[in-house]
C-alpha cells in the first residue's frame, strides 16, 4: 500500500468517523448523568432528515443545521420526560425514540417531497463545503507531512472541525468545570447530589439537551456535507449503535471516544476501500470488517481487555422520596 | 392494599395507553395531509373484511407471538432481550440447514427437526449474551444489540459466499426440498373452505398458540417459572431463597432465544421456502411492543400480536391503495412502545389518584 492510498484511507476515516464521534460525545453526556441512551441513532436520523429538508427549502446549510439541532433536542426531551419526569424505563424509551425517528422521517419525507423518503439533492449554499486550511496548497510539497496536511487535515467541513473541537471542550466541561463535576456525580450517586441541594432533574435535563445538540450536529453532518448531500431513508444505518459501542470502548471518556470512533471509522474505511482484504493466507470477508466494531464491543464488555464499568446510577430513575 | 383494582391494572391502563398512542397516530396522519378515518377504513377493509386479509394478518401475528413471548419470558426474569431480531435470524439459519440436510419424507418429520434447529440456533445466539451478563456483568441490552448486527453480517456472508447455489446471483439459499413444505390454512380441513391457495398463514400459527399456553404454564404453574418470577422481582430475595442468578438468567434467556428462533419456522419454512436476507423484517423488535402491551402475559401477548398483525397487514394495504407509506406502522409501533412502556407512569399515576379519591369517598 503506498502513501497516497494511506492518505485516502485516513481522509475517508475522518469522514466516516466524525458522525460517530459527535454521537459518541452526545451519548457521553447523557450516560455520565445517569441516563442510558440507546436512542442516539434515532436522534441522528431525525436530525439528518430535518437538516436535509430545511437546508433544501431555505437554501442555507446553517438553517438546516439549526433545524437538525432543534428536532434532535426535541427527541432528546421526549426521552428526558419519559425517563426523568415519569421514571420510565430508559432502554424502552430509547427503543421508542429510534422507531419514532425511523417511521416519521419516511412518513413526513414522503408527504413533503414525494421521493420515497429521500430529500432532494442539496447544492451550493445548502450544503457545507470542504474548507481549505491556510497554506494547504503551498505546504503540499513538503515530504510526508505536507500531503497529510493538505489531504487529511485540510479539506474537511466546518462540522468536522467542530466535532474535533468538541473533544477537548467535552473533556474540559466534564473534568474541569463545576457543571461537569456535578454531572459526573449525578451519574454515580444522585442522592448525594440531591442532598447537596443541587437539582438532579435539572442536571439530567441539561445533559439530555446537550446530547440532543450533539446528535443534531451529527445528523446535519450526514445530510449536508458535500459532495453527496441530501437525506436518504435510514441514512444513519446503525451509526448510532456503533457510536454507542465506541462509548463503551472508550469507557465513557472523551479523548478515548476520539480514539475509538476513529478506529471504527478506519475499519469502515478499510472495508469500503478493500472489500476482499486478505491478511496472509486468510481472506477476510467484507462482513468481518463490518461487524468488527460490534465484536470488539462485546469483547470489551465481557471484560477480557480491561473492564468497562458504566456510571453507577445509569439506567436507574431517581425518585426523591419514598 | 393494592392502589388500584386488578382489572384497572390489567385492562384499563393498557387500553388508555393504547388509546393515546392511536390518537397521536391519527394526528400524525392528519398532519401529513391525509384523512385518519379513511386510513382506518382502508386498514379494516383490507384485513378483517377479507379472507386473504385474515390470512396475512394471522401470518404476521404468528411471528409476533413468538417474538413477543420471547421478550415476555426474559422480562419475567428482569432481562431486556432486545436481540430477538438476531436470534430469529439465526433461527432461520437453523431451519434452512435442517431443511436442506436431508430429503425429508414428510413435513411432520421435517417440522419437528426444523423446530429443534430453529430453537437451538436462536437459543445459542441468546445464550452467549446471557452468559456474559451472568458471569461477567456485561449489560445484556448492549450485547444483544451487538449480536443483532453480528447475526446480520454473518447471514449476509453465508448467503453470498456459502449457501448461494452456483450460478445464482441472489443472496439466498437453494429452494428447500418438497418434503419440507408446510400446509397452509388452505390445505387444512375446515379452514380450506375459507382461505384460498395464496394464504401465507400456515400450521405454525397453531404452534404459536401452543407456545402461548406452554409459556403460561411454565411461568405460572411450574417451580422454574416461580423461580424466574421471584428472581425478576427481587434478585436479592431470590438469592436468599437459594435461587442461582446464573441459572435463572441462562435458562430464561435460552427459552427466550429459542422462542425468537422458532419465528423462522413461519417465515423461512412456511413462507419463503428458502433462506433469504432479512426474512425477520423487524419482527424481533415488534416483540418488544407486543410484550409491553401484553403486560408480559401470554394471553396479552396473543391479543397484542393479533393487533399488530392487523396493523402490519393494514399498513401494507395503506401503501397499496393510498399515498400513506407503510412506515406509518413503525410510527404506531414506536408510540405503543413509548406509551405502554416508557410513559406508563404518566397514565398510571393519575388513575391511581382517581381510585384513591373514589375510595375515600366511599368511607
Amino acid at each position: 500500500m503506498d502513501y497516497e492510498t494511506l492518505l485516502q484511507l485516513l481522509a475517508s476515516m475522518i469522514r466516516l468517523g466524525v458522525p460517530l464521534l459527535l454521537a459518541c460525545l452526545a451519548g457521553l453526556f447523557s450516560e455520565r448523568s445517569g441516563i442510558f441512551d440507546i436512542g442516539l441513532e434515532g436522534k441522528m436520523l431525525v436530525g439528518a432528515f430535518m437538516a436535509g429538508a430545511i437546508a433544501f427549502v431555505s437554501g442555507s446549510a446553517w438553517v438546516g443545521l439549526a433545524a437538525s439541532i432543534g428536532i434532535s433536542i426535541l427527541f432528546g426531551l421526549i426521552h428526558g420526560v419519559a425517563s426523568i419526569t415519569f421514571h420510565g424505563n430508559q432502554l424502552i424509551s430509547g427503543v421508542a425514540v429510534n422507531f419514532l425517528a425511523s417511521g416519521l422521517t419516511v412518513l413526513v419525507g414522503q408527504s413533503w417531497f414525494g421521493l420515497g423518503g429521500r430529500t432532494p439533492a442539496l447544492e451550493d449554499t445548502a450544503r457545507f463545503e470542504p474548507i481549505t486550511l491556510p497554506f494547504a496548497g503551498s505546504l503540499a510539497g513538503v515530504p510526508v507531512l505536507g500531503p497529510f496536511y493538505a489531504e487529511v487535515i485540510s479539506g474537511q467541513t466546518i462540522l468536522a472541525y467542530t466535532a474535533f473541537a468538541a473533544v477537548p471542550i467535552s473533556w474540559w466541561v466534564l473534568y474541569r468545570s463545576r457543571f461537569g463535576l456535578r454531572l459526573r456525580a449525578v451519574g454515580e450517586n444522585p442522592a448525594a447530589v440531591d442532598t447537596a441541594g443541587i437539582s438532579v432533574v435539572r442536571l439530567r435535563f441539561t445533559a439530555v439537551i446537550i446530547t440532543g445538540l450533539l446528535c443534531g450536529i451529527a445528523g446535519a453532518y450526514l445530510a449536508t456535507s458535500a459532495p453527496s448531500a441530501g437525506f436518504g431513508k435510514e441514512m444513519t444505518a446503525g451509526k448510532g449503535f456503533i457510536a454507542l459501542a465506541a462509548l463503551i470502548f472508550a469507557k465513557w471518556r472523551p479523548w478515548q471516544a476520539l480514539g475509538a470512533t476513529m478506529l471504527f471509522g478506519l475499519l469502515e474505511a478499510i472495508s469500503i476501500r478493500f472489500p476482499d482484504l486478505s491478511i496472509g493466507p486468510v481472506a477476510l470477508p467484507v462482513q468481518a470488517m463490518q461487524s468488527a466494531p460490534y465484536l470488539l464491543t462485546v469483547i470489551i464488555l465481557a471484560g477480557f481487555v480491561g473492564r468497562a464499568i458504566p456510571p453507577r446510577a445509569g439506567g436507574e430513575p431517581y425518585i426523591k422520596e419514598r | 392494599m393494592q392502589k388500584i383494582p386488578r382489572w384497572a391494572d390489567l385492562a384499563l391502563i393498557p387500553l388508555l395507553n393504547l388509546l393515546i398512542a392511536f390518537v397521536i397516530s391519527g394526528i400524525v396522519i392528519y398532519a401529513i395531509g391525509e384523512d385518519p378515518w379513511m386510513a382506518l377504513r382502508t386498514m379494516v377493509e383490507g384485513t378483517i373484511l377479507r379472507a386473504d386479509g385474515w390470512g396475512y394478518m394471522l401470518y404476521f401475528a404468528t411471528n409476533f407471538m413468538f417474538t413477543g413471548l420471547a421478550v415476555a419470558v426474559a422480562f419475567h426474569a428482569s432481562q431486556f432481550n432486545i436481540g430477538g431480531e438476531g436470534q430469529a435470524t439465526m433461527g432461520g439459519l437453523g431451519v434452512a440447514l435442517v431443511c436442506m440436510a436431508l430429503p425429508w419424507p414428510h413435513w411432520t418429520v421435517a417440522l419437528l427437526a426444523a423446530t429443534l434447529g430453529a430453537a437451538l440456533f436462536g437459543a445459542v445466539w441468546a445464550a452467549i449474551p446471557a452468559f456474559l451478563q451472568a458471569k461477567r456483568g456485561s449489560h445484556i441490552v448492549i450485547t444483544t444489540i451487538m449480536f443483532n448486527f453480528i447475526a446480520a453480517s454473518l447471514l449476509n456472508y453465508l448467503l453470498s459466499n456459502v449457501l448461494r447455489p452456483i450460478g445464482s446471483m441472489d443472496p439466498s439459499s437453494a429452494h428447500f426440498p418438497d418434503g419440507t413444505k408446510l400446509p397452509t390454512f388452505h390445505e387444512m380441513p375446515i379452514l380450506s373452505g375459507i382461505f384460498d391457495k395464496n394464504t401465507p398463514a400456515n400450521i405454525t400459527f397453531f404452534m404459536a398458540l401452543a407456545a402461548c399456553v406452554i409459556v403460561w404454564a411454565l411461568i405460572w404453574k411450574t417451580r422454574l417459572g416461580y423461580m424466574i418470577r421471584a428472581f425478576g422481582k427481587s434478585e436479592a430475595a431470590a438469592k436468599y431463597a437459594g435461587i442461582s442468578p446464573f441459572r435463572i438468567i441462562m435458562i430464561s434467556m435460552i427459552i427466550s432465544g429459542a422462542l425468537s428462533g422458532m419465528m423462522a419456522l413461519n417465515t423461512v419454512m412456511g413462507y419463503s421456502e428458502k433462506l433469504i436476507l432479512n426474512s425477520v423484517e423487524g419482527a424481533g423488535f415488534i416483540g418488544i411492543a407486543v410484550a409491553l402491551m401484553g403486560r408480559s402475559h401470554p394471553f396479552g401477548v396473543f391479543l397484542a400480536s393479533i393487533l399488530f398483525g392487523f396493523l402490519y397487514q393494514g399498513g401494507a394495504e395503506l401503501a397499496l391503495w393510498t399515498t400513506i407509506p407503510r412506515e406509518l406502522i413503525t410510527v404506531i409501533q414506536a408510540l405503543v412502545i413509548l406509551f405502554t412502556g416508557a410513559l406508563d407512569n404518566m397514565v398510571r399515576t393519575p388513575v391511581e389518584r382517581l381510585f384513591l379519591m373514589l375510595r375515600k369517598g366511599d368511607r
